[in-house]
């Protein structure tokens, strides 16, 4: 296959644009509001492109191509969109084991992304990683978790790292109302906190860890106030709205590049699918989803907001969903058509030679 | 042209199910996302949804048909786009149209627990259960036997276990002792350790063992060494249970065989069942056990049909290994799923003339050395299996022990199968050649018999 995108390769397709530094086919032809309003259409490609992404991966997963876990992500789109959108280049992010489309919004490849999926040579892991466990080193991104809180302390080394080399990265640490519970979560607020960090903590509070709702889980769910005992200010935030999500971004992360040390972000949002593939999800009622997929969309409360705004029209919408319905069945094949990793990789990464 | 709808795989380890019942109509139009069918699997009732928009133009299984193997078509789409004239050609009213009620799948937990949960006799001999009925049969028998027992862990529940082995047991004995949890292993873990200490004889259940890493400080440091730095003042009746090992393609960190790592701590016993006989009698005997037990299940073995046991007494004594197979040219021992696979490593050796002698070794710590050196003492040749990584493994244990107890008797060295020295990976090719297979069985037999 030409092209691999790999972990450790320099050249990496784009083939999902994301609102980070890419540049918009559209002419700029709206004066000053212009910048904007294509960043406002681009997050809707981006959360379109995540939603296609996921379905498609979901429909593999049905058909034997995918297997294992495989935790989507639909629902929860305008949270990474709209905070990866206030990232720099140098900045780090890390999250937990429902990461498909954090590795999109980070600028990964579609087609990378789904060929570990399906186990394949041309995946990001080279098929040795699958759904959980992808990196990208070029994207600073750092996976990609299998262990419910595990990444928290990572995303804090990380941030460790932005401030030792003095480099003036970010963090962006990705978790769950499920992992907000363990205790290695406390632990890193009082190092971050103690030592300034640049490090955003973004709970994404889907109502859920796996079957069992917050309020059954948590002996309080303001989650945004989980860092007030180490002095770490907390915001909560309507995660199916991507403008505020990116709003409460900037906050978070000019508080960081500033040396204030670590910021919270809560961002309430919800997931339409079970937990993983094999989640019958018995635990909440199919009134509970279908109402907030019909009120709270952020796909669909966007695309009214581009047009009732005038941002776009219908048929410049309509061209953004065949684009990426495109490039999804692009990935989709590129995915079935890779060949299985090489025998001989069985035995490979384990260790680094010396 | 129409788009089939496939029979999907609902999970890691699914390969076949039930299409419960049809939640659309031929006729219905269908959006991205609909509900379109109800599948059954062994562990749960799921839905599956539509990926293409379009009108449900033909059902090809019906409603209420079994064993439908995954990717079969089930039905057909017609696309939004594509001429509505073709969906005339789709029977008008057919005969799968009329979905159930959706509360029926509601009862799944009750309706799958057997009537034997009930507290009555144990079924007749001749009866075949699944490990997850015996090993929920066994908690529920020692719940009602001894109210200090009690399980706790994530999902236990409300949601009737992650692997549907609590099931029906919140309904029997309350949510005082059947206790969700928060996603909080080393906080749960070391908190029943000290229930265990205040003498409550607590079950913990980890979603798999590859969460118990989290939580394995206090299974050492508190559950294993205080009663001996206790001088014998404290106890810890305790059993840590849940799946290990690899299941299928979910990768390294949750694919890990942690046998060799509790087998070499003094102050716990380790245990691994194979059968449903094997699950049911050692966790009632490790429930019972006044000591911190490891009990190590295999999700590909909780499906899995056996002959009961008899009666709500049947008990199995820990450190006993068990032959499951006689044979005079050589011994293969192995626990857990790796029993099954020797089974059929023994299978094909006897169409080659070989007759080889599987021993299930049931428990790890203590493990029953003077059984395996019986057997070696018949056959001088020994082939210990297992899940775990090579190095410092299951069979490196057996190794030494065979060394040090039937050096005289070994006309090979001791061989050995394990999981690849690798992290599991999760294409399915590499996958296949990280975990044993009957083939390395075989050839790992041949070999010590140097054929």
């Amino acid at each position: 296959m030409t092209a691999a995108p790999r972990a450790r390769g320099t050249t990496e397709l784009r083939a999902v644009p994301t609102s980070r530094g890419q540049a918009r086919s559209k002419p700029n032809t709206r004066g000053d509001a212009s910048a904007d309003a294509d960043q406002i259409v681009g997050f809707y490609r981006d959360m379109l492109a995540i939603r296609r992404f996921e379905e498609k991966a979901g429909q593999l997963y049905g058909m034997g191509l995918i297997a294992g876990f495989c935790h989507l992500y639909i629902g929860q789109e305008a949270v990474v969109v709209g905070l990866q959108a206030t990232a720099n280049k140098q900045d780090s992010v890390i999250t937990t084991y429902r990461d498909h489309g954090h590795m999109l919004a980070c600028g990964m490849d579609a087609k990378g992304v789904m060929a570990e999926l399906t186990g394949r040579r041309d995946g990001y892991s080279r098929g040795k990683g699958g759904s959980m466990h992808m990196f990208s080193r070029e994207k600073n991104f750092y996976g990609g978790h299998g262990i419910v809180g595990a990444s928290v302390p990572l995303g804090t080394g990380l941030a460790f790292a932005h401030k030792y080399k003095g480099d003036g990265g970010v963090c962006y640490c990705y978790f769950g109302d499920g992992a907000a519970n363990q205790g290695q979560v406390f632990e890193s607020f009082n190092m971050a906190a103690l030592w300034k960090l640049p490090v955003i903590f973004v709970i994404e509070n889907n109502k859920y860890g796996m079957g069992t709702s917050i309020n059954r889980a948590s002996a309080t769910t303001d989650f945004y106030r989980r860092g007030e005992v180490h002095g770490i200010p907390g915001l909560r935030v309507n995660g199916m709205n991507v403008l505020e999500v990116k709003e409460a971004g900037e906050k978070a992360v000019a508080n960081c590049r500033t040396g204030k040390g670590p910021y919270l972000l809560e961002m309430v949002t919800y997931r339409y699918r079970g937990h993983s593939m094999s989640d019958p999800a018995k635990y909440r009622s199919k009134e509970e989803v279908s109402k907030i997929r019909e009120e709270s969309d952020p796909i669909d409360g966007l695309r009214k907001y581009i047009l009732d705004s005038g941002l776009a029209d219908d048929a410049e919408l309509k061209e953004i969903d065949r684009q990426v319905k495109v490039q999804i069945t692009e990935a989709a094949e590129f995915a079935q058509q890779s060949p299985e990793p090489d025998q001989t990789e069985l035995y490979t990464d384990v260790l680094v030679s010396v | 042209m129409p788009i089939p709808v496939l029979m999907p795989a609902l999970s890691p380890t699914m390969t076949e199910g039930k299409l419960a019942n049809w939640l659309k109509k031929e006729g219905d139009r269908v959006r991205s996302g609909d509900a379109l069918a109800e599948i059954e699997t062994d562990k749960a009732t799921m839905e599956v949804e539509a990926v293409d928009a379009g009108v449900l133009s033909k059902i090809l299984v019906p409603s209420g048909t079994d064993g439908v193997a995954v990717n079969t078509p089930i039905a057909l789409i017609l696309g939004e786009d594509e001429d509505s004239d073709a969906q005339a050609k789709a029977p008008a009213e057919p005969a799968a149209a009329k979905p159930a009620p959706v509360a029926a799948k509601a009862s799944e937990p009750a309706a799958a627990a057997p009537a034997k949960t009930n507290g009555g006799p144990a079924p007749a001999t001749g009866t075949v259960i699944t490990v997850r009925e015996a090993l929920r049969d066994a908690i529920a028998e020692e719940m009602r036997r001894d109210e200090n027992v009690f399980l706790m862990g994530e999902e236990v529940g409300e949601y009737q276990g992650a692997y549907k082995i609590s099931q029906g047991l919140l309904q029997e004995f309350g949510a005082k002792r059947v206790v969700d949890t928060p996603i909080t292993e080393q906080g749960f873990a070391g908190l029943c350790v000290g229930a265990a200490f205040a003498g409550l004889r607590p079950i913990v259940e980890f979603m798999t063992f590859n969460f118990a890493m989290q939580a394995i400080d206090q299974i050492i440091n508190s559950a294993a060494k205080t009663h001996y730095m206790a001088g014998g003042q404290l106890t810890c009746p305790i059993v840590f249970r849940g799946p290990n090992g690899p299941a299928a393609r979910v990768a390294a960190q949750h694919s890990q065989d942690f046998a060799s790592w509790y087998a070499h701590c003094p102050g716990l016993k380790v245990v691994a069942p194979y059968s449903a006989a094997d699950a049911k009698g050692l966790l009632k005997a490790a429930i019972r056990d006044p000591n911190p037990i490891i009990f190590l299940e295999h999700e590909i073995l909780y499906g899995q049909t056996f002959d009961a046991p008899e009666g709500p007494d049947f008990l199995l004594p820990i450190g006993k290994a068990k032959i499951e197979r006689t044979g005079k040219d050589v011994t293969l021992v192995a626990y857990s799923r790796m029993v099954h696979l020797s089974l059929q490593a023994a299978e094909v050796l006897a169409k080659e003339g070989i007759e080889a002698e599987v021993i299930n070794l049931r428990s790890l710590r203590p493990l029953d050395v003077p059984t395996i050196v019986e057997s070696v003492k018949k056959t001088n040749r020994i082939v210990a299996v297992e899940e775990c990584w090579p190095v410092a493994g299951i069979g490196s244990e057996i190794a030494a022990q065979m060394m040090e107890h039937a050096f005289d008797y070994l006309d090979a060295p001791v061989g050995r199968v394990s999981q690849a020295d690798v992290p599991l990976p999760y294409a399915a090719n590499l996958e296949r050649l990280s975990i044993p297979q009957v083939e390395n069985i075989v050839a790992a037999a041949k070999s010590v018999l140097y054929r």
